[in-house]
């Protein structure tokens, strides 16, 4: 395990000397991914919310897919996004495949239903909570949603982290729809794989660290915006 | 100690800022681009780091190449998702012109086909006169062989391979013959774990960084012989080809500068590719 010292210190070398081509990799990793997670926040809170909320048929198989759709493998929702995107799929005039955009688009399928999974699970919670509440006031169904994602903010942000997670991680798909093109559409875990398979398991260890590093940083920038762990408590109904 | 709400808003619209940069941050400037299906070998041992910046000073074509096996890049570029095919499978590759895939094919450079393997070499290669030989020796011992399994030019060339030997591995498949159904360097990895001899591209031997007690056993059989082509992929199939573009560096590659650049590639002091580009086939490509 004495490679691993050696990653470590080619990891911080890479840092300390700003890499050109790593702070490349990292900054799209960073581009993807966070909108892939912006885009699956704005698909997945509304659609979560409403399943939540909502009683309509058909309400039972759409949390059982969502739930499923959670343990998509990446490798699977790459093949279906490149077959879409290829030249001779549906959508192959819009010359979308082996651009950032594919790996978005990618990715956002990805975490969309984790989202959606985990947002309807901490809405329905709320839901429940403050439902005599709600009734109370009589307030309206658009009004009732924006005080459960306001209220639930804290905890639809870790649906948030762990949307972020399973995207900045995963290397299936990007792999497929983005092809690893240098100084285009290579990421972090791309470029991990392509140094594992040149042998150099140092360099492509190092990267690694890096991307933890990265995961790191993310989450503890977001964790200065909840105060609630940090005072160790929850904000209850009555702070409403 | 617990942060002010003022600063908490202001990380919130620095987060929200970022988030918007990402989506607004957009692919850069139009430029003539081509993307070249290729297999790893070529991408893997640094020889695209050493030709495109030649080649996008000469002209300005920005060139992305998509390294994958040879039969999924043929299969990805009949699909229209690549302009230029740069891969070792003749026969694949004649059947890809032939089927009106691609327009026309040229040779482009050769090297050879290794054996390698743990150097204490259990099976003895080092005694074998001929790579059927080898083989034999392989499967005779019953010492791992880590196959690519993955339908590339180098699977391709290894299965050829095996009848010469009259051997047929599939019948000790999970025995002691592995198929990885991966590219070079991760069956490289595996093979070097499990101490399994395999059958790799000198290329990507040599600039394998994983080769702890592992050497080359058994090489330079006429048989081992491996040449690269390069094909355009053919307009009339899929009209979105920058075929103008795609031709300028086939061109470039079959001509001078590209197979002086070619033998000038170095690894390790050692040359990888061969340039062997017919030189009527400069002539040919700009009658084209």
């Amino acid at each position: 395990m004495q490679e691993l010292s050696s990653s470590f210190a080619i990891a911080f070398s890479l840092i300390g000397t700003l890499d050109a081509d790593l702070f490349e990799i990292v900054g799209l990793s960073l581009r993807v991914s966070l909108s892939a997670v912006g885009l699956s926040l704005l698909i997945g809170l509304p659609v979560g919310a409403a399943i939540a909320i909502g009683r309509f048929p058909g309400r039972f198989s759409l949390i059982v897919i969502s739930n499923s759709l959670m343990g998509m493998p990446p490798v699977v929702v790459g093949l279906l996004v490149y077959l879409a995107l290829s030249r001779a799929g549906p959508f192959g005039v819009l010359g979308l495949l082996y651009t950032p955009t594919a790996m978005v688009i990618a990715q956002t399928l990805l975490i969309t239903p984790i989202v959606i999974a985990l947002a309807r699970q901490t809405i329905e919670d709320l839901n429940s909570e403050y439902g005599e509440y709600f009734a109370s006031l009589a307030i309206g169904l658009g009004h009732r949603v924006r005080t459960l994602l306001w209220e639930g903010r804290y905890g639809l942000l870790t649906v948030g982290l762990a949307g972020f997670g399973r995207a900045i991680s995963e290397v299936g798909a990007v792999m497929i729809v983005g092809g690893n093109i240098d100084h285009l559409t290579r990421v972090m875990t791309t470029a991990i794989a392509l140094e594992t398979s040149k042998g150099d398991l140092e360099l492509a260890m190092a990267l690694g660290i890096i991307l933890m590093l990265l995961a790191l940083a993310v989450n503890l920038l977001l964790s200065f915006i909840r105060p609630s762990e940090r005072v160790g408590k929850k904000p209850t109904a009555a702070s409403y | 100690m617990m942060m002010s709400s003022g600063s908490r808003r202001r990380i919130l619209w620095l987060l929200v800022g970022v988030l918007f940069c990402s989506f607004s941050a957009g692919v850069p400037a139009a430029q003539d681009s081509i993307v070249i299906q290729s297999t790893t070998s070529t991408a893997n041992s640094g020889l695209y780091d050493y030709l495109l910046p030649l080649f996008e000073e000469a002209h300005d074509i920005k060139v992305n190449v998509v390294a994958v096996g040879t039969g999924q890049a043929i299969r990805n570029a009949m699909r229209g998702d690549g302009d230029v095919l740069l891969v070792h499978a003749e026969s694949d590759e004649e059947e890809f012109v032939a089927d009106g895939w691609g327009v026309e094919r040229f040779d482009l450079m050769f090297n050879d086909f290794v054996l390698v393997g743990p150097v204490a070499d259990p099976a003895g290669l080092g005694e074998a006169d001929s790579v059927s030989e080898a083989l034999m020796r392989i499967s005779r011992s019953g010492k791992f062989f880590a196959s690519r399994g993955d339908d590339s030019g180098t699977h391709n060339k290894e299965l050829a391979l095996w009848p010469s030997a009259a051997i047929d591995p599939s019948e000790a498949s999970g025995g002691w013959y592995r198929e990885t159904g991966s590219g070079m360097g991760a069956t490289l990895n595996v093979a070097v774990g499990m101490s399994a001899y395999c059958l790799t591209d000198r290329a990507t031997w040599i600039s394998f960084a994983n080769k702890q007690d592992f050497s080359v056993l058994y090489e330079d059989d006429p048989l081992l012989f491996n040449q690269y082509g390069i094909i355009l992929v053919d307009a009339e199939k899929h009209p979105h080809v920058n075929a103008k573009a795609g031709q300028i560096f086939i061109d470039w590659m079959i001509g001078k500068a590209g197979q002086t650049a070619i033998a000038n590639f170095r690894r390790s002091g050692q040359q990888l590719f061969f340039p062997n580009a017919s030189p009527s086939a400069d002539v040919s490509a700009s009658e084209q």
